[in-house]
Formats: structure tokens, C-alpha cells, sequence
């Protein structure tokens, strides 16, 4: 155990889904304006994750106007309101940076089927997803 | 002096949390205490007002007698480190008295001071941020040295003071003014914002600020 994992654990988020690189997620971002909060959705690649403990985070890559936008989030703040996994993508590096030479559809990424590996079968338990192993 | 209140406490490493307003905040964990207090020093007897705290769990070989009859005048289990405080209210405190993280409150200002991470034998661009000499244009082993240390024949000497190559670092440094951000006195943590000098591990003495005047802010 971590010296400073006295402090982290508890403010540790655990709604957090598993999130890996190449997974395409939709980050609900709030946005404080004018004395006012609103979500915003930022939609894009998870092309990597980074640091530990409370200090983690992950950037998402995303094409927007033709123009690559890249957006670190801390995977503990509260900015972050809400994370929805929508594809699991199948990639072999854990850093996507090569995705920033890439356009269209050389920069697709395979999709991860949920019984490639046993890694993959616990959260599909918890879904209720027997059936898709039998 | 005025009536200031310390602890010392284990530099445990950095982390950050989060604000309310999702600010992320960098703090530093302090284990702090819980310590006794084992010696009062008072005016007409020691010249000046202090009290001695003691922490720590002593190291296997045990204490030696006369610093066992030194714990014992007071009271209190033997620790590792004596640190003596500074205070004109030292009469407020008792022998084998405890001190624990609440005498500190969150939004209150503390000082740290601590013995900062040791460098070893620096040169004078690491020591004291010299610009070095060229790394081209004919340097020759020279690229990294401080160049002129002093005029000539006159005053043919050094001044003392100049500023050169030697020992960096392991050396007692004072932090000012750091906001305590949260105490936990259930686990003896403190939670201050920014960093603390020395790795971590070290023994740091948190005290009350000297220089904001909100010593008194939440004293008990």
C-alpha cells in the first residue's frame, strides 16, 4: 500500500467504468458559465491513460471539423460527470499516439469482443451478459 | 515571540485533491503526532520560553539511561526525535501533555520546517542557477563552469560569500504560509497545500505561521 493511499482511496471514484485505450467514449463534461453549470458531451478515442491513484487521467482524441482535438481528463474530478463506453475497441499498445497521423479510415480501430480474453469476462458478469459466453 | 502551537509529524508524499468547485488542489501529507510534551522551558530557569515535544517510535536498540530518566521526569514513552518549539505560552502546556493534528484547523496558515532532499556536491549551475559557458565556439571542459570569480591584483583575493561549487541540499529549510487543507485526527494526517521540504519519509515540524498574525485563528 501507497503512503499516500490513506487519503486516496476514499475519494477514489468507483462509477467509473473501465475504460481502455481505443474504447470510444462519450465524457459528460460539466461547464460552469455565467453562474450556471451545463453538460457538455465530448465524443471521441480514448488514446491513452496516464498517472496513478487520484492523479489519473485519460485523453480522448476526437475529429472535430476536420481539425484532431485531443482533451485530458482527470478520471477523479468532478468535471467529469458521467463516462459512457460506447464501443470497446481492440488495439496493441496502450499509447494511441499514432492515431494523430491517421485520418478516416485508416485511423478505424477494431472492435474488442467481450470473450477475447478472461480480462474481459468479469465485467461482462456484471452486466448480466452469461448468455453472450455460452 | 508570539504564542505559537507545533507538531512534527512523517512527510508521507504529494497528491492532489479535489475542491467542492472541482478544483484540483496539490497537498502534501504530513503523519502529524500524535506527540508529548516533554520538557517545559520557562523564562526564569532556561532564559527563554520553549516547550519540547517528542515523537516517534524509538529505534529497536532502545534509549540510553539517561535520555530513559529524561522521558521518565515527564511521564511519557520514549520517542525517536526531541524537537524543541519556540513559544511565549509555553506555561500554557503541561508535561507529558499530548498534541494531536487538531490543534491545527482547516484554512488555517502553518509553517513546515523540514530538511530538504540532499544534492550532494553541486556545481554552481545546479547551486545558484549560473548561465554556464558556451557548448560550442572553442569551449574547452569549461562548459559548466561559474567563470570569473573576482577582479585581479586588486583586491587579489576572493570576497567570502562568492558563490561556487559545494554541498546542495540536506539542509534545514523553512516553508512559510501553507494553507492547511484538511486534518484527520482519527488517523493523525495533515493535509497541507503545496510542497514540504526533504523525501518522503522525512521528520518535518509543522507549527503555527510566524508571519500572517492568525496564530490565534482556532486555538485551543
Amino acid at each position: 500500500m501507497n503512503k499516500t493511499d490513506l487519503v486516496e482511496r476514499p475519494r477514489l471514484r468507483e462509477d467509473m467504468p473501465d475504460l481502455r485505450p481505443g474504447d470510444a467514449l462519450r465524457v459528460h463534461v460539466r461547464v460552469a458559465e455565467a453562474g450556471r453549470e451545463r453538460i457538455q458531451i465530448f465524443q471521441g478515442v480514448v488514446m491513452r491513460r496516464q498517472g496513478g491513484g487520484l492523479r489519473e487521467t485519460f485523453t480522448v482524441r476526437k475529429m472535430s471539423f476536420g481539425v484532431g482535438v485531443e482533451r485530458t481528463f482527470p478520471l477523479h474530478s468532478p468535471t467529469v460527470a458521467k463516462v459512457e463506453v460506447v464501443t470497446k475497441g481492440r488495439v496493441r499498445r496502450a499509447k494511441l499516439y499514432y492515431l494523430r497521423e491517421r485520418r478516416g479510415k485508416r485511423a478505424r480501430i477494431r472492435e474488442r469482443r467481450e470473450t477475447t480474453s478472461a480480462r474481459d469476462q468479469a465485467p461482462a458478469a456484471d452486466e448480466g451478459a452469461a448468455s453472450e459466453q455460452g | 515571540m508570539a504564542e505559537a502551537k507545533g507538531i512534527l509529524g512523517t512527510k508521507l508524499g504529494m497528491t492532489q485533491i479535489f475542491t467542492e468547485d472541482a478544483r484540483a488542489v496539490p497537498v502534501t501529507i504530513i503523519q502529524a503526532g500524535p506527540c508529548t510534551v516533554t520538557q517545559v522551558k520557562t523564562t526564569p530557569r532556561d532564559g527563554y520560553e520553549a516547550i519540547q515535544l517528542a515523537f516517534g517510535e524509538p529505534r529497536r536498540k532502545g534509549v540510553s539511561k539517561p535520555m530513559a530518566g529524561h522521558f521518565a521526569a515527564s511521564g511519557s514513552k520514549p520517542a525517536l526525535h526531541l524537537i524543541e518549539l519556540r513559544t511565549a505560552g509555553a506555561s500554557g502546556f503541561t508535561l507529558g501533555q499530548t498534541i494531536t493534528v487538531d490543534i491545527f484547523e482547516r484554512g488555517e496558515r502553518a509553517d513546515v520546517v523540514g530538511v530538504s532532499k540532499g544534492k550532494g556536491f553541486a556545481g554552481p549551475m545546479k547551486r545558484h542557477g549560473f548561465a554556464g559557458m558556451g557548448a560550442s565556439h572553442g569551449t574547452e571542459r569549461k562548459h559548466r563552469s561559474p567563470g570569473a570569480i573576482g577582479a585581479c591584483a586588486t583586491p587579489s583575493r576572493v570576497f567570502k560569500g562568492t558563490r561556487m561549487a559545494g554541498q546542495m541540499g540536506s539542509e534545514r529549510v523553512t516553508v512559510l504560509n501553507l494553507e492547511v487543507v484538511e486534518t484527520d485526527a482519527e488517523r493523525n494526517l495533515l493535509l497541507l497545500r503545496g510542497a514540504v521540504p526533504g523525501p518522503a519519509g522525512s521528520l518535518v515540524m509543522v507549527r503555527s505561521s510566524v508571519k500572517t498574525g492568525e496564530t490565534g485563528k482556532g486555538h485551543h
